[in-house]
């Protein structure tokens, strides 16, 4: 067999991709995890996780990214900071080319994870960084006393939407349906929230402003009614995309791009694993993505030592 | 010439990054901000091999809040690249590293 670098790379450092790398270090495999930003992955952007168990008094995203880090690397978990440009996994020996070299490995396990799905509406872009926004907790201080939209219907966007009335005087929920697929829990507290205001049935079709955001255009779907917001800011959340592009093209995905695993996490490829929210799930949390990761550590592991028997 | 970032703040900025003969990188952020925390190591990575060519600050926005509203900084983190005291660029979110080193480089 040719020579690898590596038994096992993890591509991605959020929960999935840092649960792997404790599990494979912890396994004594020799292994390493490139992260392209800073580990963590969406729990960055995510002021409190009250789901996770084992941590009553709710979670900031950074402190359990930095306690999961730590505890990966306690076992000697390597975690380098560079971007997976393309990978060549179809062969026995995976190829994963980085920013400046390619390494090669037995196994791969892509924990690369998902980004906001953007609404595509004119104004969008123009106005990022300056009122358009995808991250409440990075973002949300700067409208205190402000008024703000946020566009989504699910489990972010409201938890999100009840983090903005911390600061914002108002904020006005919009949802182009008129149920919302967000955990039942969060309705109530949005609900019971006088600073938010829910339009339901509506979309939005334009961000305007000069230098910054000053309204929102929106039109109800069912009554063809349009109208405009004035709002000083618009927070987008109304899903995700997977980071897949640097796949290789044989990878089996499904329709929306995420990559497709049975019960063991093993992809379409033999030697390649999935973990979080990059997968084809039913849910994307952080208990299911380490959940994942753990299986995809076992599988890879198994699949390793049957290559080098 | 110090190698590293230094913090810069409404009552320095004019005469540290508007007045500087190098070109100057200004990372805003707040603690509270947890891309910021996430990205401050890559940007300190970068500081101590370009910090010779390059000044890096570091402001932070609920400490300084005059600064960001003259530049219109609404998100954080935010990046602006300043050269002979204009914005030359400006990154806003988290980057990667090599982008942002390509930047750096641009500014040379």
């Amino acid at each position: 067999m040719e020579k690898v670098d590596y038994d096992l790379v993890i591509i991605g450092g959020g929960p999935a991709g840092l649960t792997a790398g404790l599990y494979a270090a912890r396994g004594r495999m020799n292994a390493v995890l490139f992260e392209k930003i800073a580990p963590g992955g969406q729990m960055l952007a995510t002021e409190y996780i009250e789901n996770y168990p084992g941590f009553p008094e709710r979670m900031n995203g950074v402190e359990l990214t930095q306690m999961m880090v730590k505890q990966a690397e306690s076992f000697g978990l390597k975690i380098e900071n560079d971007a997976v440009l393309s990978t060549d996994l179809a062969g026995t020996v995976k190829k994963i080319r980085l920013s400046n070299r390619t390494v090669a490995a037995r196994a791969v396990i892509i924990a690369s994870g998902a980004f906001p799905k953007k609404l595509g509406i004119p104004g969008e872009d123009v106005f990022i960084g300056r009122g358009v926004s995808y991250c409440s907790t990075c973002d949300a201080p700067f409208y205190r006393g402000r008024t703000v939209a946020a566009v989504g219907g699910g489990d972010t966007a409201v938890q999100e939407s009840l983090f903005l009335t911390k600061f914002a005087e108002k904020v006005y929920l919009i949802h182009r349906r008129d149920r919302f697929r967000a955990e039942k829990i969060l309705q109530e507290r949005a609900l019971a929230n006088e600073k938010i205001e829910i339009i339901r049935d509506t979309i939005a079709t334009g961000i305007e402003g000069s230098t910054a955001v000053e309204g929102v255009s929106i039109r109800n779907v069912k009554t063809g009614e349009t109208g405009k917001l004035a709002v000083d800011g618009c927070f987008i959340w109304i899903g995700i995309l997977p980071n897949s592009a640097f796949a290789d093209p044989a990878l089996k995905l499904d329709p929306f791009g995420f990559i497709v695993a049975d019960a063991e996490m093993i992809t379409s490829l033999p030697g390649v694993f999935v973990a979080g929210d990059v997968r084809s799930t039913p849910l994307r949390q952080i208990a299911t993505a380490v959940g994942d990761a753990a299986i995809a550590a076992h599988s890879a592991e198994r699949y390793i030592e049957s290559q080098k028997a | 010439m110090a190698i590293g970032i230094s913090e810069v703040g409404d009552g320095d900025f004019g005469t540290e990054v508007l007045q500087s003969d190098l070109p100057v990188l200004v990372d805003f952020w707040a603690p509270w901000c947890g891309p910021c925390r996430a990205i401050a190591p890559v940007v300190e990575e970068l500081a101590g091999v370009y910090g010779g060519k390059v000044k890096f600050f570091k402001c932070n926005v609920d400490d300084n809040p005059v600064t960001p509203g003259k530049y219109g900084i609404k998100a954080i983190p935010t990046l602006i690249f300043f050269k002979g005291g204009n914005v030359s660029d400006q990154i806003t979110g988290m980057v990667a590293k090599a982008k942002l080193e390509d930047k750096i480089k641009n500014l040379l």
